[in-house]
Parts: C-alpha cells; sequence; structure tokens
C-alpha cells in the first residue's frame, strides 16, 4: 500500500500483464522471509509482527503461521492502519479505515516487523512509523515486503524483501492474495497514467 | 418596437401625450383582430381588421412595430398583429414602501414595475411609516403617483389607527380626501378584534367603501413560518395552520352578512377558505376574494432549503390548495387576482428563514404566471383574464366602468369606443427566465427568478399615453 | 456539491454505517497512551455558536482536536454577532479566514443551509431551531449498536416533546435509514399535524409500549411549553410520560434507556432510571466524541476539487464522499 497504483483497484485490461510471481514464488518467499526473520532476531523472541493493511495483515499472519508450522516459534500478529496518518488526505475522498489491532504482548520493547505487500515511495512505511510512535515504543522497527519495486520518495529501505523488482513509474504492480483477492499473484502491468 | 425614424411624432422615450393612436391587428381578449383607434385618451373606433393583416410585417408577422403612417404624423400606427389586447390591470394589493421604506421601494419605482406589468391602476396598501391612516398620508401617496405618472395610484387607507387593531381610524377623513379612498385593510395584520371588524364593516357603508380583511387568527399563528403541515413538520418551520385563515373568512362572512356590508377577502391561500367563500357568495352575501399569483403557482415544498424568497404572509400552501385556488378562480368564487407585490431589500432575505421579511415581488410577472396557471391549464380564456385581473379588481376598488362622478377614473372597462383607453397589450408567444435584476422594482425578492414563464407585456396605455412601449418605460 | 452534514435525511445507509464505522475506530484509538492523531493537521474548524451548549461545543471541540485540527471557537455572545452582524457577513468572515469546516448551532431552523450557501467549507450541524441535530442521531444510534449489537430491525422508542425536538427529528430519518422501527410517544399537542407522514408509530400511551421496545430515549421537556398550554402541568406530564422505575420495570431485560441531556431528573426521567445498569446517558457522552470524529473525519478529508484525477483506489468502497454527504436538498430551490 506504498502507493495506489501498485494496490489491486478495478482491474485494468489483463492484456500487456506480466506475471512475476505465482502462488508456489509467493509462498517461497514468504518462507524465505520467515527464516531471515529468525536469523536477524535470535529466534524471534520479541518480535511482534503488524500487517498493514489491506494485504499486508494476511502476509503477517501467514508469515506467522509458516513459522509456527515448521519452527514452532509463536509469534504475536496484530494489524496496524496508516490512514490517520496519510500525508495525502487531503488530496484524495475519505477512505474507510482499517483497523488497529495490537497483540496483547503490546509493543513497548519489542521488535516490531512492519509487514506490506509492496514497497514503493515509502510514504506507507513513513506514515506508519509515524502510526507506532502513537500506540509505543518499540526496540527497534524491522520492515518487510513481498515486493519491492523501486523509486523511494523518502530515505527508507526494507529489512526483509521478497522479490526485487525493477519498474517503471508508469507500470503497476498488482497483488492479489487468496485472503483478499481469491487468488495468489503478483502481475506487472503497464498502467493508464503514473499514480503517485 | 422602435419608432420609425422621427417623421413627426415625439419618439417614445419621451412621454407622449394623449395623441392619436391606431393599434392596428390585435386580438383585444384574445379574440378576432381589431383596429383600435385611440383619441384624447379614449377608445374611439374599434374595427375589426382585414384578414390579410395578418400577414403584415417581416417574416409574415407583426413585430409591434410603430409606424407612422398619417402623413400629418398625427396618428402613430401599432402594428400589434399578434398581441392580444387586455384592458389595463387593476391591483388591488400593492405594497408600495412609500413613505418610510424607500429603500425597498418608491412609489415611482413601484408604478413603473405596475406599469412594466401591464397595470394602469394599483392600490398602495397602508402598512407604509407613518401608516396611512389620515387624510394627510393617503393624498401624500396619491400626489406621488400622480407624479410618477406610470399608473393610477388609489391609495387603501387603514382600518384602525396605526394598524394597532384598537380604535378605527378616520376612515371618513380618508374617503372624502383627494385621494377618495374607498378600500380599507390593516394589511399586513388581521382586524382580529371581532366588535371592531364589525364596526368597519358598518361604518364604510357610508361611503361605499370595502374593508379588505387581511385572515389571519394571531394566535394561532404566533411565530408561524410556513404552511403546518408535512413540510413545516420536516424543517422543523412553526406551522401556519389553514385553519388560521378560515377562521377569520368564516367570522368575518358573518359578521358582513349580519351587517349588510361588503368585504372583500385579501389574498386568500387554502381550499378551505375557498369553500367557505363559496358557501357564502351562494348565499348572496357581499363577499369577494382575491388570490396572488405566487398562491396558484408555487407550494411549500419549495420551502425546502430554507431561501427566504419563498417566505410570505400567507404563507406557499400544498399543491391541493394551489388546485382549489386555480378551480375558485375559474369559477368565479374568488373574484380577483392581486399581487401582494411585496417588496424588501436584500439585506431581509438573506437570512436565516425565521428572521427574515415576508412578502414577494409580483407586479411584473402577474400575467406572466396567470397566464401559466390559468390559460396555459385552460382553466380562463383571456377574456376570462381580463374580467379577473381587470374588471373585478377594478369594481371592487370602485373604480370600475359604473363607478360614475365626473372626476371617477375609470378602469375595467370593455375594449369598445367610449371608453377610457386604458389598455395592455401582451405577446404570449415568448417564454424568457425571470431575471430579477432586469425588473424595475427596487427589491429583487421575487420567487419566480430563474423560472422559465411565458409572454411579454409589450405596450401599457394609461388614458392614451403609453407608460410603456416595446416593453420599457416610455418616461 | 458542497460537502455537508446538515440534516440526517440526507444519510444513505452506506453514508450512515461508514460514519458508525470509522466511529467505532475512534473509539479504540480513544483508549491508547496518545489518543491524538495527526490526520487534520492544518485544518481548521469553526464553531459557531449562537445558542448556550456548552456539552455539544466541547464535544466537537474535543473531536477536532483529537484530529489536530485547529480550533476556533466563535461565540455569538459578546461578539459582532451580539452587535447584529448577519449571518451572511459572520459567513463572509470565516471564509475569509479560511475555515475548512464550521460546526454551527443556531436557534433558527435552516440556518445550516443558509450558511451552506456562503461558506465553502464543509458545513456541519450541531442543532438549528426545532430542524435536526444530525451528530446527536448518529451518537445515540452508534451507542444502540454497541450496546444492542445491531440496529436493523430495532425497536426504538421516543418519548417527548417530538414537535420541537431537533434530536428526535433526526433520529427518525437516521434509524428509518438504519431499518429500525421507531415508536413515537407523546402527548398529542407535541406531535407535529403531518406524524402521520413520519416513518413512524405513534402512541399516546407509554407504558404500553414497553414491553416492545429495545430502545426508550427520553427527551428533554421545556418548562416554557407549558405556558404554551402544550400540557396540564409538569406533574401531569411526568406521570403520564416520565420514565419512572415502575414504567421501566416493564422494559425487556436487555432494554436501554437514553438521553440526549441535559436532563430534569424527576420530570421526564426518574433519577433512579437515569442512574440504572439500563442508562446509556453517560456512554453517549463519550460516544459523541468519536461519531463527531468520524464526521469531521470523512467531511475534511480529500479537497474539493482533487489535485489529480482520482485514480483506481485500494479495494472496497471509499466512504461518504462528497456527493454522498451533500445536503441535496439544500440547494435544490428554483
Ligand atoms: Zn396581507
Amino acid at each position: 500500500m506504498a502507493g495506489i497504483s501498485e494496490t489491486a483497484g478495478p482491474a485494468p485490461a489483463r492484456t500487456g500483464s506480466k506475471s512475476v510471481l505465482g502462488p508456489e514464488e509467493i509462498r517461497r518467499a514468504l518462507t524465505r522471509i520467515g527464516h531471515e526473520i529468525l536469523e536477524r532476531t535470535d529466534g524471534a523472541g520479541d518480535v511482534v509482527l503488524l500487517g498493514i493493511p489491506t494485504r499486508g495483515v494476511p502476509l503477517a499472519q501467514r508469515l506467522a503461521a509458516r513459522l509456527e508450522q515448521t519452527e514452532g516459534v509463536r509469534i504475536p500478529v496484530g494489524s496496524l492502519d496508516i490512514t490517520l496518518y496519510r500525508d495525502d488526505l487531503r488530496l484524495r475522498p475519505a477512505r474507510t479505515l482499517g483497523h488497529t489491532e495490537v497483540p496483547g504482548s503490546g509493543i513497548d520493547g519489542m521488535v516490531v516487523v512492519l509487514v506490506d505487500d509492496v514497497l514503493y515511495s515509502g510514504r506507507t512505511v513513513r506514515a506508519a512509523l509515524d502510526a507506532l510512535g502513537d500506540l509505543g515504543r518499540p526496540r527497534a522497527v524491522q520492515l518487510a515486503v513481498l515486493v519491492d519495486r523501486g523509486h523511494r520518495e523518502l530515505p527508507i529501505r526494507p529489512d526483509y524483501v521478497g522479490k526485487n523488482l525493477p519498474t517503471s513509474k508508469r507500470e503497476v504492480v498488482r497483488v492479489l492474495l487468496t485472503e483478499t483477492d481469491g487468488e495468489d499473484s503478483v502481475t506487472l502491468q503497464v498502467g493508464p497514467e503514473e499514480g503517485r | 418596437m422602435t419608432a420609425a425614424g422621427g417623421a413627426g411624432t415625439g419618439r417614445p422615450g419621451a412621454r407622449r401625450d394623449q395623441g392619436r393612436w391606431l393599434i392596428r391587428g390585435a386580438r383585444p381578449l384574445g379574440g378576432r383582430p381589431a383596429d383600435i383607434m385611440i383619441d384624447g385618451g379614449r377608445i374611439v373606433a374599434v374595427t375589426e381588421s382585414g384578414r390579410d393583416r395578418r400577414d403584415q410585417g417581416p417574416g409574415g408577422r407583426d413585430d409591434g412595430n410603430i409606424r407612422d403612417q398619417d402623413p400629418d404624423g398625427q396618428v402613430t400606427v401599432l402594428e400589434a398583429g399578434h398581441l392580444i389586447a387586455l384592458p389595463g390591470l387593476v391591483d388591488l394589493h400593492t405594497h408600495l414602501r412609500e413613505p418610510g421604506r424607500e429603500d425597498a421601494e418608491t412609489v415611482a419605482s413601484g408604478t413603473a414595475a405596475a406599469a412594466l406589468g401591464g397595470y394602469t391602476a394599483v392600490h398602495a396598501m397602508a402598512n407604509t411609516d407613518p401608516v396611512a391612516d389620515t387624510a394627510g398620508v393617503v393624498e401624500q401617496v396619491w400626489r406621488l403617483g400622480r407624479q410618477a405618472g406610470h399608473c393610477d395610484v388609489r391609495p387603501v387607507g387603514a382600518v384602525t389607527a396605526g394598524l394597532a387593531g384598537s380604535q378605527l381610524a378616520e376612515l371618513g377623513a380618508m374617503a372624502d380626501s383627494a385621494a377618495r379612498v374607498r378600500v380599507f385593510s390593516d394589511d399586513g395584520r388581521c382586524v382580529s378584534d371581532a366588535t371592531l371588524m364589525r364596526r368597519a364593516l358598518e361604518y364604510v357603508k357610508a361611503f361605499d367603501g370595502v374593508v379588505a380583511q387581511h385572515a389571519q387568527e394571531p394566535r394561532l399563528t404566533a411565530g408561524a413560518q410556513l404552511n403546518e403541515g408535512v413540510m413545516s413538520a420536516r424543517l422543523g418551520l412553526t406551522g401556519w395552520p389553514a385553519v388560521a385563515e378560515e377562521a377569520i373568512i368564516a367570522r368575518d362572512c358573518l359578521l358582513a352578512a349580519h351587517v349588510g356590508s361588503a368585504m372583500h377577502i385579501c389574498h386568500v391561500s387554502t381550499a378551505g377558505s375557498v369553500e367557505i367563500i363559496r358557501w357564502a357568495k351562494a348565499k348572496g352575501w357581499r363577499v369577494t376574494a382575491e388570490v396572488t399569483p405566487h398562491h396558484l403557482l408555487l407550494t411549500d415544498e419549495l420551502a425546502a432549503g430554507y431561501d427566504p424568497v419563498f417566505k410570505v404572509n400567507p404563507p406557499l400552501r400544498t399543491a391541493a390548495d394551489v388546485a382549489a385556488l386555480r378551480a375558485g378562480l375559474a369559477d368565479g368564487t374568488i373574484d380577483c387576482v392581486a399581487t401582494d407585490h411585496a417588496p424588501h431589500p436584500a439585506e431581509s432575505k438573506e437570512t436565516e428563514w425565521a428572521q427574515a421579511s415576508f412578502g414577494m415581488t409580483g407586479l411584473e410577472t402577474a400575467l406572466r404566471v396567470v397566464h401559466e396557471a390559468m390559460v396555459n391549464t385552460g382553466l380562463l380564456d383571456w377574456s376570462g383574464v381580463a374580467d379577473r385581473m381587470s374588471v373585478r379588481p377594478a369594481a371592487i376598488g370602485r373604480i370600475g366602468a359604473l363607478a360614475g362622478g365626473p372626476d371617477a377614473i375609470s378602469h375595467g372597462c370593455p375594449i369598445a369606443p367610449g371608453s377610457p383607453a386604458n389598455l395592455v397589450l401582451y405577446d404570449p408567444e415568448p417564454i424568457t427566465t425571470v431575471d430579477p435584476a432586469a425588473q424595475a422594482s427596487r427589491s429583487h425578492n421575487t420567487p419566480f427568478a430563474g423560472m422559465k414563464l411565458p409572454g411579454q407585456v409589450i405596450a401599457t396605455f394609461l388614458r392614451g399615453t403609453p407608460t410603456v412601449l416595446d416593453g420599457r418605460l416610455t418616461g | 456539491m458542497n460537502r455537508h452534514l446538515i440534516s440526517a435525511a440526507d444519510l444513505s445507509l452506506d453514508d450512515a454505517v461508514a460514519i458508525l464505522d470509522t466511529a467505532e475506530e475512534f473509539a479504540t484509538l480513544a483508549e491508547r497512551p496518545i489518543p491524538k492523531l495527526p490526520t487534520l493537521r492544518g485544518r481548521t474548524v469553526v464553531n459557531l455558536f449562537y445558542e448556550d451548549s456548552t456539552r455539544t461545543r466541547i464535544s466537537f471541540e474535543a473531536a477536532a482536536k483529537r484530529l489536530s485540527a485547529d480550533v476556533i471557537n466563535f461565540s455569538a455572545k459578546g461578539s459582532s454577532v451580539a452587535k447584529g452582524e448577519s449571518l451572511k457577513d459572520t459567513a463572509l468572515t470565516l471564509q475569509a479566514m479560511g475555515a475548512d469546516a464550521v460546526v454551527i448551532r443556531h436557534g433558527s431552523s435552516g440556518a445550516p443551509h443558509r450558511l451552506a450557501g456562503w461558506v465553502r467549507g464543509s458545513v456541519v450541524n450541531a442543532g438549528d431551531g426545532t430542524h435536526e441535530h444530525p451528530t446527536q442521531a448518529l451518537l445515540d444510534a452508534f451507542t444502540m449498536r454497541r450496546r444492542l449489537g445491531r440496529l436493523d430491525g430495532l425497536r426504538v422508542t421516543i418519548v417527548g416533546d417530538i414537535l420541537h425536538s431537533r434530536v428526535a427529528r433526526s433520529n427518525v430519518w437516521l434509524l428509518r435509514t438504519l431499518g429500525a422501527q421507531v415508536t413515537l410517544v407523546a402527548p398529542p399537542t407535541l406531535l407535529p399535524v403531518a406524524v402521520d407522514g413520519w416513518p413512524a408509530a405513534v402512541s399516546y400511551d407509554f407504558s404500553s409500549v414497553l414491553p416492545d421496545s429495545d430502545v426508550v430515549m427520553m427527551l428533554r421537556v421545556q418548562h416554557e411549553r407549558m405556558s404554551d398550554a402544550y400540557f396540564p402541568s409538569v406533574r401531569e406530564y411526568s406521570r403520564r410520560y416520565g420514565l419512572d422505575g415502575d414504567r421501566m420495570a416493564l422494559l425487556p431485560d436487555h432494554a436501554i434507556v437514553m438521553h440526549p441531556g441535559p436532563m430534569n431528573r424527576g420530570v421526564e426521567i426518574a433519577a433512579d432510571v437515569a442512574d440504572s445498569p439500563r442508562s446509556t446517558i453517560v456512554e453517549q457522552v463519550t460516544n459523541g466524541v468519536s461519531v463527531r470524529m468520524a464526521v469531521l473525519y470523512l467531511l475534511l478529508s480529500g479537497s474539493r476539487e482533487p489535485a489529480e484525477p482520482a485514480v483506481a483506489t485500494t479495494g472496497g468502497l471509499a466512504p461518504a464522499g462528497e456527493r454522498a454527504m451533500s445536503a441535496a436538498a439544500a440547494e435544490a430551490g428554483l
């Protein structure tokens, strides 16, 4: 949700769209991210996963489920809606609020891993950091994304990346997830106009 | 309509003296085309036009062009081949605001508006400041009207001193004054005291006067804002029940019958009022009534946006009331249309609804609204329009064709030789949008602003002198 | 079109639900260590109050401040308004000050409609005369939904001076939209003559409707109604239309008792009823802030002229956009 253009709105014409990741590749990418989180956080003992609505939330849940399944590690999962912290509220019609839910562990002193589907300008992550600041004081904040498509507008970098995907600004990255869209896929298509 | 360049007669724009006019091909009361000859302020001949007259003028249609025909320039010809000729309209209910509220209207501006609307006589209501409750004030208004010259101004005298509703004004003095007042009204307020109303009805019999009642039971309308019904309930505006009007009308019909006097009812607005008046007339009682153009066309649903341009006393009512008023006017239960022209400055309307003044302007749109509400609906023909807007109001105002006396001014006379040449020429064909800024009234509070209405007044003649030509004031 | 909240009747079901859902999120935010959000930073909200209503003004003020808006309180008392400045001139002043929203409380019905014609910002009706008080109805609905879990099919009985109550009007229209069944209980003198056209049942017998009520909403009785002969005495009113412990016992176990405040204890509501666990009166105050936050957020996000054409939005519906919240009736004149 780092920018309008990479989210799945009303489907643009499928012609000219290129498959980037299929269901199996998404699964593998999440598995790899999960392992990296374990490695880098010494077993993830004080990690909290916070998904950024809409599609960051199921991704965070999948990560948690994977880690519990394969490693027997239970990691608290929550969601962090950033709508009220966006810097473009004046420019767009009002949005429905996503849900913010901090797990019982809280976030004070924890390592919060923000999870989102696509990293683009970095503005969403900036908003998420602001939102986190109002919720408490984590020991560290990290960022996991399924796709990094480049074109950062802020000094923000991901800690865990499923796939680095060089794009032009005219292109649209569409991430579909079974939980929200009925299928798992990441495609790249030429958009009608450059989004923000 | 322009004068054919300088061929001897005076230009329109400079007030013409009573000259000789030939109005060619106009249709008196919407009937067959006729040539109307005017001389010395009177109609001297009305002859049926030749069939070929219809084909005069460019485009096979006359445009009301004035042409000098007579070589010596003594007769001005007005080609009026598609215009309807009606006797000059008479308004029984006009608020000219002078003296006191010259920011809203003056006698000059209000009568200019009247002439542009086709009126040759208006009755100026008494609720000025000072109130027209003495011979001095009514004579002042009457004189201002004569000076302006756009139409005859007939002052209405107050029934009670200062409109206070407690003591009769000097009705006889006003009747005997130069203004020759015959219509008395506290309009704006109801003569709610039954005894006082009885006395007034009786007293004016001595000089053939008539009391015009503004029927509004005050206790039932304390703080009232809008017709009590679906809209008032929804909008949270204090309701103005129909019964507040009907109760007074019923009472006063009975009073008038009891003392054998004439009574006129101002601005009837409800279906129930029409029923009561129909009943009173069936009894043979001397009751007459008027309805405003706005009550014939508009409903209380217009209040939905709280724009006080639609705030008026009595309030706009429902579609059922509008239908009953139209039917009552068509069958003669309601005698006439009266404008209740009530100009207000912008600041009186650019407010919250409750703080705004009551009233709407109407002189310049009345005929067009009646055209839309009554003629286009098939309820009245043009002869009926002449009756309801000229003949009957003139009779009620005691200035009708039968009003005698050497000094008597007569309106509502037939378009026939011998009648004073009080005429309006009306083009029924154009349909245009009402633009308040284009009106002559000093105030712009017309509820018809932005509405498309049919027709246009082309010319108005007051005793042979055009006050309006080509839709514009002559002086 | 303008973006205003003037009448609850203008809210579609989607609008109303969006406001309630958004308010739900704001209600949870209120429990956080820092209940303030940056959302409306740089926006100016003017509270234009022509009537004294400290509680409503404070509620709007708290809502705006929690969203980081700048708040200007413009009270009619002691200002140019008291010296006779017209609403229009005041509106032009607020316009010049760059008000993004004007929250107006006014003694005249329709004043917010007029204001909306004179300012570019959003107009929020905080109670106009005897017309409407839409945010009160929204917070009432919000409170009902929180307590009882639903609104559709809920049986709501509103008791008191319906004729003069803006709270009742807004509730009738909003609850109709939300699918609740409303019954109005009042002496016949305090019902509009055209009440049969409203989407509500009418009863003169308070006790008989209580067993079938999920919600009883008591309206404040103004003492001046008595001098206008709307009812013979406060005692008689209280006996016939007041909610005391005996009447409350007729309610189903789950039913709640509401009051928009301020209460006349001992007149329309007995003290033990007001303080009973059924009473939501304190919650209503708390919920008022969340609901007003939601209204301000939904009205003030986005701009009148979008800086760029709308691109694809994120999945789901954008709630209560400009068209939805606009007061269609406001400009419906000729
Ligand atoms: Zn009147």
